[in-house]
């Protein structure tokens, strides 16, 4: 199959590529990027005028439901969803159940996903056995496997001493440590950020020191043990300057941050909308534009989904009876983009945290455009302007917030080795 | 899916919280309770206005005196009543909030009154039930208690008359309290001069400023000519999770005593929402005191939550006559 994607806008923030050319794919690989190619017949011609062509989406965390809750969302339904939201890579955390800590339900996930074949799915493999704190997961075994990093999840360590050896383990192996940043009793004890939003509504809040505290006694173990860790979700903007005095004191840490705490706040919870219970929770203003600092100055790399498709029964209830998560496959590149059309970001700021800086963190081979690469691609209207609407979501997950956001960019093909796996 | 508490006129629909709501609307509850105390006294302590209704207590969460003034209230306007504790039914059987609630519509109900131990839960509930069903709140979690808050401002009413010039100071576990949050409202709302929560840091909410009050550490300068004092109940729960480290070391700091008590204005009235803790957050002698007012609040409730349910369903046969 040859395709030829003519007259877009082609961007690789790898390379700081940005130029009106035709991309060539034939064989599932990019054969060129030209204003021409001898002898090439194309048997699938996109037209890409007035639209920017751009590495296909590499996301670090989406939960896919399967194995375990097949009856809220599958491998098959997720990943359609995926394709559909831009996104070729996604990383899904070892929270399944079956808990990803043996290399069956490893296998089991990709056998799934190379049957549905529309986008690549990798594992994080479980720092411990079944993520119950105390055992440390067979990492080497993980690792075998394809495992891309090992972590324990939103599943509590309270003992600092598993903690240690795992990030030493992990670090004689070379494994990269995915660390959610909670303090196991400060966040248990409430469902909403703590501040004023709390204090109104009487919901027992979060403070922002369940974070800072476990990031802070991270930092101290990735400093003695000298294991590649990154932080995903970050929440508050204190923990965005203990991360940026690490990176400047020459700490292997990266971290992430979710498309929807960019956008939203602790105010967004209104009148107690339980599709704005997530966890870590929506933060203050305040924090929200530090995260965003983040991202305009390289501390945090990358802008994840963090995907949670629930089903309509988990959000109806009193909020905090709910169940947190937001559904967000297919809103993380217009959200992330909307910074853009804010003038928080660059353009190429933009895609590089949502392509090439992710893949790096992953430490595979992806989010570039490049001749002899696989041909993953995503293309977007940058100018049109729609309703988000949640129902019409193609995941099974229908849970989010932003019902009614006006957005301005929409994926509008995206190809998967070659192979178009989404038209809208 | 935002619920309103008022009709498109203005009238109460639901009584969910205090929040959002005008002084005029405020005054016109107390004035009606002012009319329904009255019954109270008759040798016939009943008027006809809501006969052929059907009023539900759902209480997800145990009370007897809340409950019992509801179901009072609901009596002497001569609705049909009945009580549902569901903490003990329904809901532990795995039947969701919603099931309960469909259920109980489907008898022909004209208004839940409902207490629950989340917070938002009476909220939930109005945004669910259908278009002709009014929903009291008579508790949510840590939330909202809006009849408590207002048969307490109908009490300082009568006893200060005007609400401008007052200072009130309300004392304890204002984190976990559902009524200091709707008390701190009411009284925004009427235009108390200033109003004061005094506490340890553990029981104050973070940012609790923002609530529109000043915050004190102890009672000397809290209590400092106040004219009405709001002593909250504390839950012995609260020496888990290391809030406190013991009754007697609360009472020693913010238990109300007659030494105390002498901070305040001379006329200061004493105000508990009840059940009292004797020796834990007010003495005996000051719970008694002639300066109290705690047993003239709890007849006052059942006035209040006469004004407050033939509001609502007063509002309701405006719906039912625009259709």
């Amino acid at each position: 199959m040859k395709i030829c994607i003519r007259n877009g806008r082609v961007i690789d923030p790898a390379s700081q590529l940005d130029i009106d050319q035709n991309v060539y794919i034939a064989n599932g690989i990019i054969v060129a990027i030209a204003d021409d190619l001898d002898d090439f017949t194309a048997d699938l011609d996109i037209d890409a005028h007035n639209k920017i062509v751009c590495p296909g989406l590499v996301d670090l965390s989406a939960r896919l439901r399967e194995p375990g809750q097949e009856h809220t969302a599958t491998i098959d339904s997720e990943t359609r969803a995926a394709a559909a939201g831009g996104i070729t890579t996604l990383a899904v955390p070892p929270d399944t159940d079956p808990v990803i800590d043996n290399p069956t339900v490893v296998e089991l996930i990709e056998d799934r996903a190379k049957k549905a074949g529309r986008t690549m799915v990798l594992t994080i493999g479980a720092l411990t056995q079944k993520l119950n704190g105390e055992l440390l997961a067979e990492m080497a075994a993980l690792k075998a496997v394809g495992c891309v990093g090992i972590s324990n999840g939103i599943a509590e360590i309270k003992n600092t001493v598993i903690w240690r050896r795992a990030l030493e383990y992990a670090a004689t192996l070379d494994l990269t440590v995915f660390i959610n940043p909670a303090d196991p009793w400060l966040q248990k004890q409430g469902c909403v950020h703590e501040g004023n939003v709390s204090a109104r509504l009487g919901l027992a809040g979060i403070p922002e020191s369940a974070e800072t505290i476990a990031v802070s006694r991270h930092l101290i173990l990735i400093e003695q043990t000298g294991v590649r860790a990154h932080f995903h979700n970050i929440s508050t903007g204190k923990a965005v300057k203990m991360i940026r005095e690490a990176q400047d004191r020459g700490l292997p840490v990266t971290a992430d941050v979710s498309a929807h705490h960019l956008h939203l706040c602790e105010h967004d919870l209104g009148n107690y909308d339980s599709f704005s219970h997530v966890m870590p929770p929506l933060r203050s203003v305040r924090d929200r534009e530090q995260l965003k600092q983040g991202v305009r100055d390289g501390t945090i790399q990358a802008v994840a989904s963090h995907h949670q498709p629930l089903d309509a029964d988990a959000k109806l209830g009193p909020f905090a009876q709910t169940q947190p998560g937001i559904s967000a496959l297919e809103t993380l590149l217009p959200l992330t983009l909307k910074l853009v059309e804010d003038e928080e970001i660059t353009l190429q700021q933009a895609l590089a945290s949502l392509t090439c800086q992710p893949a790096a963190i992953l430490g595979i081979d992806a989010g570039q455009l490049t001749t002899g690469g696989n041909a993953d691609i995503c293309i977007i209207d940058a100018d049109v302007q729609y309703d988000c609407r949640p129902d019409n979501f193609i995941s099974a997950g229908k849970n989010s917030p932003l019902a009614g956001w006006l957005f301005q960019h929409q994926v509008s093909h995206t190809l998967f080795h070659g192979k178009l796996v989404y038209q809208r | 899916m935002r619920s309103n508490q008022l009709t498109e006129s203005g009238q109460l629909r639901h009584f969910l919280t205090i929040e959002g709501l005008k002084r005029p609307l405020l005054t016109e509850i107390m004035d009606r309770a002012e009319q329904f105390s009255s019954i109270s006294h008759r040798q016939v302590k009943k008027v006809p206005l809501l006969r052929g209704k059907t009023i539900m207590n759902l209480f997800f969460e145990n009370s007897t005196r809340t409950r019992s003034t509801f179901e009072l209230a609901a009596k002497r306007l001569s609705a049909d009543v009945m009580n549902f504790n569901i903490s003990t039914s329904a809901t532990s059987k795995g039947e969701s909030l919603l099931d309960t609630l469909h259920n109980l519509e489907a008898m022909h109900t004209d208004m839940f009154v409902v207490r629950h131990d989340q917070s938002g839960a009476a909220e939930f509930i109005a945004q669910h039930v259908a278009p002709h069903v009014s929903v009291i709140n008579a508790g949510d979690g840590c939330h909202a208690h809006p009849t408590q808050a207002m048969l307490d401002m109908f009490t300082i009413r009568r006893h200060k008359q005007e609400f401008a010039n007052l200072r009130v100071a309300i004392i304890g576990d204002i984190l976990h309290s559902r009524v200091a949050r709707s008390q701190i409202q009411a009284l925004s709302i009427l235009g108390v001069g200033e109003i004061r929560v005094i506490g340890p840091q553990t029981l104050l909410p973070r940012d609790c400023q923002t609530l529109g009050v000043h915050v004190h550490h102890d009672m000397a300068s809290g209590l400092r000519d106040v004219d009405v004092i709001i002593t909250l109940r504390l839950q012995f729960e609260r020496m888990q999770g290391a809030l406190l480290p013991s009754a007697r070391e609360y009472f020693r700091c913010y238990g109300l005593t007659e030494e105390k008590l002498k901070y305040a204005k001379p006329d200061a009235i004493v105000m508990h929402p009840g059940p009292i803790n004797r020796g834990v957050e007010i003495a005996s002698s000051v719970a008694d005191g002639k300066q109290s007012v705690i047993l003239e609040q709890v007849g006052h409730g059942i006035a209040i939550r006469m004004a407050v349910m033939s509001m609502a369903l007063g509002s309701q046969s405006e719906l039912a006559e625009s259709e």
